[in-house]
């Protein structure tokens, strides 16, 4: 490896940058293409109900829907408040 | 039966017009009956870059409406007579473009010509969803470049769901990518991304890749599709893809570096 190879090297190439990025931002792309419609219909839905019991926020609950060959699963994952029962 | 293509990229400026004006007289002159068609009403230039802008009588969108025939509308390449043009309107808004009004053009175009060279306006509106409705074939031209890849990659996600295939559950579209506007020299200090890089984000099959060249303003500044600058990098760039396509084993070119005086002396590898 002559020196120029060596400084090259060294400092992260600008097309390194734009491949990892663009890899990230295609995988959540692709993700999403492959959604169904019906999911932020449910999403909203989903969290009226559960705003009947318990006295949470939109940040509180998060919704990932994943697909691969065999199944598809839809994750849902609520964080509940500290004193979670709402007093009624 | 005639084999449509589709030439897309998404993002605008890319090559899509110079690509299919390109590979459409590439077919030809390979002794194809080939069509292309301008997709994109309101702002034609295909005719300009095959150099017939002169002999536009009526339009793609004239024939839609019944107001010209077919026979009418298309014009005969200069170069080569296995190739037609069928220019778009300059006049009339992108809505003047029905389903069933490209659905019956096609069809009729089918019926004489073996190949159908449909180019794509930029963009994801009308024009550019019918000009790969009904496509067989998509061509994806892509540069090297962060904006273009992502382009590219949804026009992916719109073939696989928003077409004729699609929704009839055929056979689905087959894809292939052009990377055009390639500079060796660029990916070698890592200030361009490579051949592989695009690869790996898009998972195509990679049907040729063109060098950024300057034979291709030349070409378009005459209205001489650049592949018959056979002399140039880029003219023989669209010939391997021409070739590959229709089935032949070229191995790729353009990849690489040319080396210089300097780089001959002193090898490397």
């Amino acid at each position: 490896m002559s020196l120029l190879d060596y400084f090259r090297i060294t400092k992260t190439s600008s097309a390194s940058l734009a491949k990892e990025r663009l890899q990230i931002l295609v995988a959540h792309e692709r993700s999403s293409r492959h959604q169904p419609s019906y999911l932020p219909q449910l999403q909203k839905e989903l969290l009226e109900v559960i705003k009947k019991y318990v006295n949470v926020d939109q940040e509180a609950i998060s919704f990932n829907f994943e697909q691969d060959e065999n199944q598809e699963t839809l994750e849902l994952n609520i964080v509940l408040p500290d004193h979670h029962a709402k007093n009624l | 039966m005639a084999r449509i293509i589709v030439v897309t990229s998404g993002k605008g400026g890319v090559g899509k017009t110079t690509t299919s004006a390109a590979i459409a007289m590439g077919l030809a002159k390979k002794g194809h009956k080939t069509a292309v068609i301008d997709f994109d009403v309101g702002l034609r230039n295909l005719d300009l870059i095959m150099g017939c802008e002169r002999r536009v009588v009526y339009d793609f969108i004239n024939v839609i409406n019944g107001e010209a025939s077919l026979n009418q509308a298309l014009i005969r390449d200069k170069h080569c007579d296995q190739l037609y043009i069928l220019p778009a309107s300059q006049t009339r808004d992108k809505d003047a473009l029905t389903q069933e009004g490209v659905g019956k053009v096609l069809e009729e175009l089918s019926k004489d010509f073996q190949y159908v060279v449909c180019d794509s306006p930029a963009g994801i509106e009308r024009g550019a969803h019918l000009a790969m409705y009904y496509a067989d074939d998509a061509f994806v031209v892509t540069n090297p470049e962060v904006s273009s890849v992502r382009d590219s990659d949804r026009m992916l996600g719109l073939l696989s769901s928003k077409s004729r295939r699609a929704e009839r559950n055929e056979e689905p579209i087959k894809e292939y990518l052009l990377l055009s506007r390639y500079s060796p020299e660029r990916v070698k200090i890592g200030d361009m991304l490579s051949v592989d890089d695009v690869q790996d984000i898009l998972s195509l099959h990679l049907l040729g890749v063109i060098p950024e060249s300057k034979s291709v303003l030349t070409a378009s500044n005459s209205g001489v599709p650049v592949i018959l600058d056979e002399k140039s990098d880029a003219g023989q760039a669209y010939a391997d893809i021409v070739a590959r396509y229709l089935g032949e084993d070229r191995p790729h070119r353009f990849i690489d570096e040319k080396k210089g005086l300097f780089g001959k002396l002193f090898g490397g590898k």
